[in-house]
């Protein structure tokens, strides 16, 4: 058993090793990709201070904070995934399918709407409150969802089902207000909404590293309430877990996280559900061994998908279209599979 | 759904009959209501005895009546496929928003958009069409081969599936041939921009749709009892369920290629006919089409009065309805299985 244990153990670290070599590796791919190209070891040399001014320009004030954002995100919404199925024991559940993204990104816009002429949307002070409105949204769609999937208890199956409901709810009343924007407005909402890591600047960056600092450590603190809560009800109560209490807070985490990112990213749909899924092909069922895990392949994949959707077409594509369609099939494989 | 007035023929026929005279009513409404509000003699007299040179005669020839006129019979189209696809699948969720068939119709009019644009109006609806088709069967292909078949919740996970994957493409085709607009008026739905060419077309395969439907409105009344028991009637199911996809994809696109993505007309409308007019499709199927009709002129009445001047789509209205109905469907249907 000890032994197991231990094979295990050595597992997850390769693993976990491989992944940090790949997100570097990743990491000078896309800093030297874009419309102008830099050469590999001139990013190193800009990176340690000796390139030249453009170089300096382009890398530290437009690619880095966009590569440092979509690992960042990545992170967020794969490990608000996990969650979200480990206390649903739902294997579909994921952020942007239950309506909790739709929900902040309603908050977002109702906030640029009404806040539009007393604040300059670009200022440091709003940047840093954008997470704090899409958070209220997040949590007030979680509380909409779980309410009206509440009939003695919350059934997985429904709970997926008043989430698609509610996500078309909240994306008609997006479209009403959209609409009462001006043009300009209007499109930058379009964009952001559709997933992009838009106008990435470092205050994005600075605004959503403490959620992800503190919420993906107490999401693995946590893990093994999520164990015993992925087991069943009846389960996770015979082994002494507060059923309610717990599912409770590790909803409040994943509702945060996804509402965290979904204000510096906007609503990237797909990703919190995919990645869990694989993490768990590569390593099993502990949440221990999935939360890391699922974190560093978020940030790859969404890295990834950020490289290409700048640089497949001439025009810049929301990154959330790429994830979509890059995770989509995958879905529909999973979908097929389930019960 | 038990029906309120099971059996009577008389009362059934009157409130389809009522509901009929609702329609011109309403049109006639829809016309007077706008930019500028035009009295109801007004009305009458531009559609009895026009006079070119009066200026609300034009407004009314030219741009109000076929918007009313389209607006019915968008409505009437959507509802009567919703009814086919829940008569047929046995579904309470089945229907054109729900199952990506808006998205698909979406997509094949960005694709013609993007590579000839100087298409037509009957290619754009002939495209849509094939659009739709593909959507619909790629929904039930999916839902149908998986593990445990065909269940609400895995048809509404496919249509969310398909239906992404299909916006997310035809927004990266829109993006990169700046046709966000046209796009963006799809996804929303919309009837501003109809004309009589567009009645003709809502009309023309209305016609047809609306008559597939009624030929075997009978046989899905067997068929929504179960596919065993219909073939133990002797019935022929596939050819049924053929012509069931044909009359719903002509309505869906028609509807579709003319107003964009009308959403949850077509989820809405079959149940309050079901619950009025009890489970026989051959009833079902003509008094879905009045209400679908009467559901959307209403709905875009509000969506002009809501945000006057400016106009709101239709869809989201239609949407706002829809939503609180869908979760009550959901928190019925969605724990059973």
């Amino acid at each position: 058993m000890h032994m197991l244990k231990f094979i295990k153990q050595r597992k997850f670290m390769s693993i976990i090793i491989l992944l940090i070599l790949l997100i570097i590796g990743w990491f000078f791919v896309s800093l030297s990709t874009g419309v102008i190209q830099i050469a590999p070891g001139d990013v190193l040399k800009t990176l340690f201070n000796n390139g030249t001014d453009r170089q300096k320009l382009i890398l530290f004030n437009f690619r880095l904070p966009g590569i440092l954002l979509a690992i960042l995100i990545g992170a967020g919404l794969a490990v608000s995934g996990v969650i979200l199925q480990g206390i649903t024991q739902n294997e579909l559940a994921d952020p942007g399918i239950l309506g909790i993204n739709t929900g902040a990104g309603l908050a977002v816009v109702l906030f640029l709407f009404f806040f539009r002429d007393s604040l300059d949307t670009a200022s440091t002070l709003s940047i840093y409150m954008m997470p704090l409105f899409a958070l209220i949204g997040a949590v007030g769609a979680a509380a909409l969802i779980y309410v009206l999937a509440w009939n003695k208890g919350v059934n997985p199956i429904r709970l997926v089902l008043v989430g698609i409901g509610i996500n078309a709810g909240f994306s008609a009343a997006l479209v009403i207000f959209q609409l009462k924007m001006n043009p300009q407005d209007y499109r930058q909402a379009t964009v952001w909404l559709t997933g992009d890591i838009w106008s990435a600047n470092w205050n994005f960056v600075f605004a959503l590293l403490p959620w992800i600092l503190l919420l993906i450590p107490f999401a693995l603190h946590k893990a093994n309430a999520l164990n015993a809560l992925n087991l069943g009800d009846s389960v996770a109560s015979g082994l002494g877990s507060h059923v309610e209490k717990e599912r409770m807070i590790l909803l409040l985490t994943a509702v945060a996280l996804a509402g965290a990112c979904v204000a510096a990213g906007g609503g990237i749909a797909f990703l919190g559900l995919v990645v869990p899924h694989i993490a768990r092909k590569i390593i099993g069922p502990m949440h221990q061994y999935i939360i890391p895990i699922s974190a560093l392949i978020g940030a790859l994949l969404l890295m990834v998908a950020d490289t290409v959707s700048k640089n497949l077409l001439a025009t810049d594509i929301p990154v959330g279209i790429v994830v979509s369609i890059l995770s989509v099939p995958y879905f529909v494989y999973l979908l097929m599979k389930t019960k | 759904m038990l029906s309120i007035i099971n059996h009577s023929k008389t009362l059934k026929t009157i409130i389809i009959a009522l509901a009929l005279l609702a329609v011109p009513v309403s049109i006639a409404f829809s016309v007077s209501f706008g930019a500028v509000d035009i009295d109801l003699s007004t009305v009458w007299q531009a559609v009895f005895h026009f006079n070119q040179d009066i200026t609300s005669h034009q407004v009314i020839q030219e741009l109000r009546m076929p918007r009313a006129i389209s607006a019915a019979l968008v409505g009437a189209s959507l509802a009567v496929s919703g009814a086919i696809m829940q008569g047929m699948t046995r579904n309470p969720l089945a229907s054109p928003s729900i199952m990506g068939v808006t998205d698909g119709a979406a997509f094949a009019l960005v694709l013609m958009l993007a590579f000839f644009p100087a298409v037509s109006n009957l290619g754009l609806t002939l495209a849509a069409l094939i659009g739709a088709g593909v959507a619909v069967v790629l929904v039930f292909l999916i839902g149908s081969l998986s593990t445990s078949g065909l269940t609400p919740v895995k048809l509404a996970l496919a249509g969310v599936a398909i239906g992404t994957m299909l916006r997310s493409v035809s927004s990266l085709i829109s993006l990169h041939f700046q046709l966000e607009k046209e796009m963006g008026f799809w996804l929303a739905g919309g009837l501003a921009g109809t004309s009589w060419t567009s009645v003709k077309i809502l009309l023309l395969l209305g016609i047809i749709g609306l008559f597939f439907s009624l030929i075997i409105s009978r046989s899905i009344t067997v068929l929504s009892l179960g596919d065993d028991i219909a073939t133990g009637l002797g019935q022929n199911n596939l050819i049924i369920k053929i012509i069931g996809i044909l009359a719903v994809l002509i309505l869906t696109g028609s509807a579709v290629s003319i107003a964009g993505a009308v959403g949850f007309v077509g989820l809405i409308v079959p149940h309050i006919t079901r619950f009025i007019m009890g489970t026989d499709y051959r009833w079902i199927i003509p008094a879905s089409a009045v209400f679908g009709a009467l559901l959307l002129i209403l709905s875009d009445i509000t969506s002009r009065l809501i945000n006057a001047p400016f106009e709101t789509p239709v869809g989201a209205i239609t949407s706002l309805i829809g939503v609180p109905f869908f979760l009550y469907l959901a928190r019925n249907s969605g724990g059973g299985k």
